[in-house]
C-alpha cells in the first residue's frame, strides 16, 4: 500500500541549530505512527515542516492526503466561546452572518464525541487546560482529514481523558486515517503504536514495531538505559515546614489540611477539577480564600500575597507554563533569574541550567526552545530560588523520560537538604513513585491519605469517590 | 549544551537586526543626495537638537511600552512642567512631572484603569492646568531653564548632550537594573511576573513616574530652547514619542524594546522633518510623507521578524 505522506531526507536549520537532519517518515493509512525522542530532538519541528508552517532546507515531502494538526502549544482564542473556537475559520454562515443556531446545534455533538461536558457558550479562558486540549482535539476531528497529527496531546490530560483520546484514535485508524502521535508517556505508546520512529538530535535513529519494549525505546532515544524511573530517596521527616489548616474557599475547596515536613515529598492526586491547583494557588497567595491558615516554618502567611509567601520561603511552579510560568519574549537566562533578581548568581544559574540539561543557550529567547525544555526553565527558576517549601504543579508535563529522572534527582537533593516538596500531579505513577505520602482530593475535599507503596487503584478509588456526607 | 557563545560582530548582521537603523541610514543617504546641504555640520547639529525633545520624551515612553503600557499624557506633562518651571523654578517642574506620572501609575495599578484611559485623562488634566496656571499666556523662562536649551560652546548644543545623557540612563535602567528587568517581565507576561514574586503594582508606579519625569525634562529643554513656556507647547508630541519607540522596534504588546531603538526612532523623525524642510516640501505634504515613513518603518520591522 502507498503511504499517504512520504517524507525523505528532511533537513531544517534554525540559524546554527540543526533541528532536523535527513529524517525519513512514512504516514500510512490505518496506522498510528509514534514519534519519540528527547526534548528538543526535533519532533515538533518535523510536524511543523509537514504542516507547511516551517519550510525545510533539504528533502522532499510527497502526499495527497488532507492534514489536520494538533500542535503542542494550544491555539485557542481565550476570549471566544467554546463553540466559536470549535468552528474558528469555518464558522457556519447564513446570509453572510454567523449562523449561531447552526453552531449551537453542531457544537454539542462534537463535544460529545470527545466526551467533554462543558457549556458551548462558556468562554475558553474560563476552562482548565485539559478541557482546552479536548476542544483542540474536537476541532481537529471535525476536519475529517486523511492524516491527523497529534503533538503531545496527552501531556495535559488525565487518565480518563487520555483513555478516551486513545479510543478515538483507534477508531480513526480503523477507518483508514493515518495518525502521527507524539508523547513522552511510554505506556501510551505500547497501547496504541503500530510503528515508532525514534529521533535523537534531529536524526532518525531507529524505527520500531508495536511490540518494542520500554527499555529498547529509552535506550534508543536517550542513548543509555534508565535504571530507576522514580528514584525517590526518602529522608527522615523533620519539623513541619508547610502547614495548611482548614483552608476553605467556598464553592472551590473546603477544609483542606495538609502538612509537609522537612525532608518530605507529599503528593496531591485527584481528578481534573478536584481543586488541587486551586489549593496550591491559594496557599501561595495567588488567589484569596475564605478561611483557614497557611504557615511556612511556623510563620503564618497573610492571605493573597505572593511576595510575602516567597519571602517566607514558599515557591510555586505553576501548571500552565505559557500562561503563568514563562516570559516568552525574554531569554532563558532572564526567565531563570526572575525570582532571584535581588541576589543574582550567574554561576548557579549556569549550574542549574546544566543539571536540568536545558537544550538551548542562556541568552536564547525562551520561545525558541522546545516545549519540554521550556518546562525545565520554569522549574529551574524555582530551584535557583531554593525555597524552603516548593509546590510543584504538574512539573514534568511534556518532559522526556530522561529529563524527568533528572528533575526527580533535584527533588531528592532538595529534600536531602531539609527542604520540603508538595507535588501536585495527574501522572499517577509519578505521584505515587516520588511521594512519601499521597493526599487524594475529590470534589474540593481531602478524600484520604495513602502512605508510601499505595497502588494506582487505591488512589483512583479515593479520587472518584462521591461525597455522601 | 548550555554554553555561552559570544556572538561575532558583523555590521551586516547588525543592520539586519536593526531595521530602524537601516532605515535611518537609507533615509539620510537619500536626503543627502537630493540636498547636499543636509550634511552641513550646522544642519546635522540642528537635527540633533530637534530630535532631543522627542527623544527624551520617548525614552520615558520606552519604559512604559516595554512594560506593556502606553502613556498618552507626556506632551501635556511636558507643557505643564515647563510652565511650572517658568513660573517658579526648573526643578519644581521636574517634581510636578514625576508626580503626574505617579498619579498615572496609581490610577493604573491601584485603580485598575487601562493605561490608555488613565493617561488620556491626564493628557486633559495636565493641559488644562497648564492653561490655568499660564492664564493662556506664554511665560519667559529663567536663566537656569534657558541654559538647558543653549550652546555650551560653539557647536556644542546642550540639548544634544542631554539627549545622549538620557539615552545612557535609559540603557542603564533597562539592561542593568532590576527595575528594568522587571519591566520586560511585566510587559512580556504579567501573570508570570506576578507569580515570580514581582510587585507588579509598585513597579508600575515607578515606571509611569519615570515617564512623567522624562516628559518634564523634555518640556524644560523645549522651553529652554524657545526661551519661554507656552500653554500649547508640546501638543501632540505624545504621538511622536510613541512613533519613535515603535519605529525603534519596541512592541506595543509589551516585553520588547531598547534604548538604542528609541534613539534611532527619534532621529528618523527629526531627519525626515529636516530633510523635508530642506527639500522645500510644503508643510501639508510633509505630514503625509511622515505618516507613510512611520508605516514603512513599522512594516520593515515586522517583515524582518517573520
Ligand atoms: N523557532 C525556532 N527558532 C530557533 N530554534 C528552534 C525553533 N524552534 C525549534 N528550535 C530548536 O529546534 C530543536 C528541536 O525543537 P523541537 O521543538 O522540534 O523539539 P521536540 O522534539 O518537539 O521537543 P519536546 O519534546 O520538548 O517538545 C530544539 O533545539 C529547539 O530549540
Ligand atoms: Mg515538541
Amino acid at each position: 500500500m502507498n503511504p499517504l505522506i512520504t517524507a525523505r531526507g528532511i533537513t531544517k536549520h534554525f540559524g546554527a541549530t540543526k533541528a532536523l537532519d535527513g529524517v525519513d517518515l512514512d504516514i500510512n493509512a490505518g496506522e498510528v505512527h509514534v514519534l519519540l525522542g528527547e526534548n528538543g530532538a526535533g519532533k515538533s519541528t518535523l510536524v511543523k515542516v509537514l504542516a507547511g508552517i516551517h519550510g525545510h532546507d533539504a528533502g522532499t515531502i510527497e502526499g495527497h492526503a488532507s492534514l489536520a494538526v494538533i500542535h503542542q502549544e494550544l491555539a485557542l482564542v481565550p476570549e471566544l466561546s467554546v463553540a466559536e473556537n470549535l468552528f474558528l475559520n469555518r464558522l457556519p454562515r447564513r446570509y453572510g452572518f454567523v449562523d449561531r443556531a447552526e453552531m449551537r446545534r453542531r457544537a454539542p455533538k462534537l463535544l460529545e464525541r470527545v466526551g467533554l461536558n462543558v457549556d458551548p457558550n462558556a468562554k475558553v479562558r474560563d476552562l482548565g487546560i485539559a478541557q482546552q486540549q479536548m476542544i483542540e482535539i474536537a476541532r481537529a476531528l471535525d476536519k475529517n482529514a486523511g492524516v491527523l497529527i497529534l503533538d503531545e496531546p496527552t501531556a495535559v490530560l488525565t487518565e480518563t481523558e487520555t483513555d478516551r483520546l486513545l479510543e478515538i484514535m483507534a477508531q480513526l485508524r480503523d477507518n483508514g486515517v493515518g495518525l502521527v502521535f507524539i508523547t513522552h508517556h511510554l505506556d501510551e505508546i505500547q497501547r496504541i503504536a503500530d510503528r515508532i520512529t525514534i529521533l535523537r538530535d534531529g536524526r532518525s535513529v531507529g524505527v520500531l514495531g508495536p511490540r518494542a519494549t520500554t527499555q529498547h525505546m529509552i535506550e534508543l532515544m536517550v542513548g543509555r538505559p534508565i535504571e530507576e524511573q522514580y528514584p525517590r530517596a526518602q529522608q527522615r521527616p523533620g519539623q513541619p515546614l508547610l502547614r495548611i489548616e482548614n483552608l476553605t474557599k467556598r464553592g472551590v475547596f473546603e477544609n483542606i489540611s495538609i502538612e509537609v515536613h522537612a525532608g518530605e515529598v507529599v503528593g496531591i492526586a485527584g481528578l481534573v477539577g478536584a481543586g488541587r491547583t486551586e489549593v496550591a494557588r491559594a496557599a501561595f497567595g495567588v488567589d484569596g480564600y475564605d478561611h483557614g491558615t497557611v504557615a511556612v516554618d511556623g510563620k503564618p502567611l497573610p492571605r493573597h500575597n505572593v511576595q510575602a509567601a516567597i519571602k517566607a520561603g514558599l515557591g510555586l511552579v505553576p501548571e500552565d507554563r505559557k500562561g503563568q510560568g514563562l516570559v516568552l519574549t525574554a531569554t532563558v537566562g532572564q526567565n531563570l533569574e526572575l525570582v532571584t533578581l535581588d541576589d543574582r548568581d550567574e554561576e548557579r544559574l549556569h549550574d542549574i541550567a546544566g543539571k536540568l540539561r536545558i537544550k538551548g543557550r542562556v541568552e536564547q529567547p525562551v520561545k525558541e526552545l522546545s516545549g519540554g525544555n521550556q518546562q525545565k526553565v520554569v522549574i529551574g527558576k524555582w530551584l535557583l530560588a531554593d525555597p524552603k517549601v516548593l509546590i510543584l504543579d504538574e512539573p514534568t508535563r511534556g518532559v522526556d523520560v530522561g529529563a524527568k529522572v533528572e528533575i526527580y534527582e533535584l527533588i531528592n537533593r532538595m529534600t536531602a537538604q531539609g527542604r520540603a516538596v508538595l507535588l501536585v500531579s495527574s501522572d499517577l505513577p509519578e505521584v505515587i513513585g516520588m511521594s512519601d505520602r499521597v493526599v487524594v482530593m475529590a470534589h474540593g475535599r481531602v478524600a484520604g491519605e495513602l502512605s508510601k507503596g499505595a497502588t494506582q487503584d487505591q488512589v483512583m478509588a479515593l479520587a472518584v469517590q462521591e461525597i455522601s456526607a | 549544551m548550555t554554553t555561552i557563545s559570544i556572538r561575532k560582530y558583523s555590521p551586516k548582521k547588525y543592520l539586519a537586526e536593526n531595521g530602524a537603523l537601516a532605515g535611518l541610514v537609507i533615509l539620510a543617504l537619500v536626503i543627502a543626495i537630493m540636498q547636499p546641504a543636509f550634511l552641513n555640520a550646522q544642519n546635522l547639529l540642528n537635527v540633533g537638537v530637534q530630535a532631543a525633545v522627542i527623544a527624551i520624551m520617548a525614552f520615558g515612553m520606552t519604559f512604559v511600552v516595554v512594560a506593556g503600557g502606553i502613556d498618552l499624557s507626556v506632551g501635556s506633562i511636558a507643557a505643564l512642567a515647563a510652565m511650572v518651571g517658568a513660573l517658579t523654578a526648573g526643578p519644581i517642574g521636574l517634581v510636578v512631572g514625576a508626580l503626574c506620572g505617579l498619579v498615572n501609575g496609581a490610577l493604573i495599578s491601584y485603580g485598575k484603569l487601562p493605561p490608555f484611559i488613565a493617561t488620556l485623562a491626564m493628557l486633559s488634566v495636565a493641559r488644562g492646568l497648564t492653561l490655568v496656571f499660564s492664564e493662556g499666556q506664554p511665560h519667559e523662562t529663567d536663566a537656569m531653564v534657558t541654559f538647558l536649551g543653549s550652546n555650551l560652546a560653539p557647536m556644542v548644543p546642550l540639548p544634544l548632550l542631554l539627549m545622549l545623557a538620557f539615552f545612557g540612563i535609559t540603557g542603564l535602567i533597562l539592561t542593568r537594573t532590576n527595575l528594568g528587568r522587571r519591566m520586560y517581565a511585566i510587559g512580556g507576561n504579567e501573570e508570570a511576573a506576578k507569580l515570580s514574586g514581582i510587585d507588579v503594582r509598585r513597579q508600575k508606579l515607578w515606571i509611569y513616574a519615570l515617564s512623567g519625569l522624562f516628559a518634564a525634562a523634555a518640556g524644560l529643554v523645549l522651553a529652554g530652547r524657545l526661551g519661554s513656556a507656552g500653554p500649547q507647547a508640546a501638543a501632540g508630541y505624545e504621538l511622536d514619542a510613541i512613533a519613535a519607540v515603535v519605529i525603534g522596534g519596541a512592541s506595543l504588546s509589551g516585553g520588547v524594546g531598547r534604548a538604542t531603538g528609541t534613539l534611532v526612532g527619534a532621529l528618523v523623525l527629526a531627519v525626515l522633518r529636516n530633510g523635508l524642510n530642506l527639500l522645500q516640501v510644503p508643510p501639508f505634504w510633509q505630514q503625509v510623507v511622515i505618516g507613510v515613513v512611520i508605516a514603512l518603518a513599522a512594516l520593515l520591522d515586522s517583515l524582518r521578524r517573520r
